[in-house]
């Protein structure tokens, strides 16, 4: 490691999520550098989505705060975040099913641009189905469009909650390639439970267990991890 | 020609049309045009929200009500004259607008619909309450003499179709280029999936906000027109029936279509008009109608047509 810590553009302090007794989130002490690609791991039912969901301002907080860009959040609606430059895809595909793909890429964008809206198509390889109702997608195209939505918001930060599930294998490979074309220009905060590719793309891992951190780290560290083997990776 | 120019082609024409119309049709014909042109006023307001923005209110007839008293009242009592009269009702119209957009939108759906109907309900119970200057359910009669706008005669019925057509045109084509313009395809997008619209960016409130107002206001906006041109304002026009009537024109007409609320409303006043003709159960008929519509063209009639053979109607 460098002298001089890289700046986080993303922070959390104590972020605690509570549902009746159940504690989904537990005082959650989180920083992402600028421009990391940062998995965020667990067993099911660990905090995951419920975790970015605060981030994000979707889901509020019941203790702790969330800073970006070194700014304090936490109070922040979820469009402002947004429009701060947070971007968000959903864990269950969430899409405009019966507006055209170019609309949906449009609205992301903020503007009507039709080539940057087939540019950003391009991107997941749907750029020759602009205009096709997005609802007619098979499943793995709707959450590729989705990731589109995402990249095209040109965000800062981009939240992406399990996007490979439910794509084919091919379709895995081009979601790494996207990834890696960003790699630089846009932190990136992957929740993911396919190893083979959080190994791939992750520079490191934050793993949750139970709505607490179990371990974050280098990859190869967390791989080696006696506790996050018990707890994941082990029965995963 | 792209879909905006065919769009455009399609709003002048429908407007000509109709303008055309003022001077062929047979008086009976005309007399109902003029209605039914403010009254598709209405629905056009009434799909705002409910057609582009997804929400159904069952209490939209206290905006028309609050368009109508605030030009009626301000006129019988104030004295003041007609077109300020008529800016007036719009101008109440709008401020409950916003007033119950506040409150009525920390609810959805269901709720939505039960917190608008109630305050329609209480709107209503209040013009009758105050029965000494509303008059109640007998309501009051504009005198001939006051309804003129720059020396217009507005009973006159070339004046008075002139006056219905002006006031469509301008919610046709004030509505769709609002529906041209990003902010329309906020409300969309709010109305297709309001998680992933926040998600996105858009301020929800806001724009839900908007349309409740913009919605209100073109009701409103219809209200007033309705009573200075018939010379009538009465607690009917608050009425619940006069909540669903915006309702039942878009469904038939078209939820979400520029043309819909006007075909609706033309579709419905004539069916109802030949069907009392024919029997004292004529509601029963323009039920049936609504039946039949929903089971064959779930999505009205311009809805059907823009989903089988134009896919650009806005
Ligand atoms: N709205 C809610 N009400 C009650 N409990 C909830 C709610 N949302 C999540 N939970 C619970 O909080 C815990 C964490 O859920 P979360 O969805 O964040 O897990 P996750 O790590 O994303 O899991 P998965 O890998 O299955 O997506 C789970 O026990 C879940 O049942
Ligand atoms: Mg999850």
């Amino acid at each position: 490691m460098g002298a001089v810590a890289s700046l986080s553009l993303l922070q959390t302090h104590g972020l605690t999520r509570r549902y009746g007794g159940l504690t989904a989130v537990d005082n959650v002490d989180f920083a992402l550098p600028e421009g990391q690609v940062h998995a965020l791991i667990g067993p099911n039912g660990a905090g995951k989505s419920t975790f970015v969901g605060m981030v994000s301002g979707r889901i509020e907080a019941s203790e702790g705060r969330v800073e970006f860009e070194g700014r304090d959040v936490t109070g922040l609606p979820t469009h402002k975040r947004i429009r701060a430059g947070m971007a968000y895809t959903f864990q269950i595909t969430s899409i405009y099913a019966r507006l055209s793909l170019f609309d949906n890429v449009a609205l992301a964008m903020g503007n009507r641009n039709r080539d940057a809206a087939t540019e950003a198509l391009a991107r997941v390889g749907l750029d020759d189905r602009a205009d096709q109702i997005a609802g007619d997608l098979s499943y793995g195209h709707q959450r590729l469009l989705e990731i589109a939505m995402g990249v095209a918001q040109a965000p800062r930060l981009l939240i992406l909650d399990e996007p490979t599930q439910g794509l084919a294998e091919s379709e895995i490979e081009g979601f790494n390639a996207i990834i890696n074309a960003l790699r630089g220009q846009t932190t990136i905060l992957l929740i993911e439970h396919n190893m083979n590719v959080v190994m791939a793309l992750a520079d490191a891992i934050t793993v949750l267990d139970q709505g607490a951190v179990l371990a974050t780290g280098a990859p190869e560290a967390i791989r080696a991890d006696a506790a996050v083997q018990a707890a994941y990776l082990g029965s995963g | 020609m792209s879909a905006a120019q065919k769009s455009l082609a399609l709003h002048l024409g429908l407007i000509g049309g109709l303008f055309a119309l003022a001077f062929i049709l047979p008086t009976y014909h005309h007399g109902n045009f003029a209605r039914i042109m403010v009254l598709a006023t209405y629905a056009i307001g009434y799909n705002v929200l409910f057609g582009y923005t997804g929400l159904l209110s069952l209490g939209h007839a206290m905006f028309f009500a609050a368009g109508m008293y605030g030009m009626g009242l301000a006129m019988q009592y104030g004295g003041v004259p007609a077109l300020p009269a008529l800016f007036l009702g719009i101008i109440a119209a709008t401020i409950l607008a916003a007033v119950v957009a506040v409150l009525a939108l920390r609810t959805i759906g269901v709720a939505f619909m039960i917190v608008t109907l109630m305050f329609a309900q209480t709107g209503f119970l209040t013009i009758l309450y105050f029965g000494e200057w509303t008059r109640g359910d007998e309501g009051f009669v504009l005198q001939q003499k006051v309804r003129q706008i720059a020396g217009l005669d507005l009973s006159d019925p070339m004046t008075r179709y002139l006056a219905a057509w002006v006031l469509f045109s301008v919610a046709l084509l004030a509505t769709a280029r609002m529906m041209h313009v990003a902010f329309g395809g906020v409300l969309v997008a709010i109305r297709e999936n309001e998680e992933r619209t926040r998600m996105l960016g858009y301020n929800v409130f806001a724009h839900k906000f908007a349309a409740v107002v913009i919605s209100g206001a073109i009701a409103g906006a219809a209200g007033a027109a309705y009573g200075l041109l018939f010379g009538y304002v009465g607690a009917t026009f608050a009425s619940v029936q006069y909540s669903i009537f915006p309702l039942l024109w878009v469904l038939l007409g078209g939820a979400g279509t520029t043309i819909g609320p006007f075909i609706g409303a033309l579709f419905m006043f004539y069916l109802i008009d030949y069907s009392s003709g024919l029997t004292s159960a004529y509601m029963l008929i323009a039920g049936v109608a609504l039946v039949l519509l929903t089971l064959f063209a779930r999505a009205g009639i311009a809805g059907e047509i823009k989903r089988r053979w134009a896919p650009w109607l806005p």
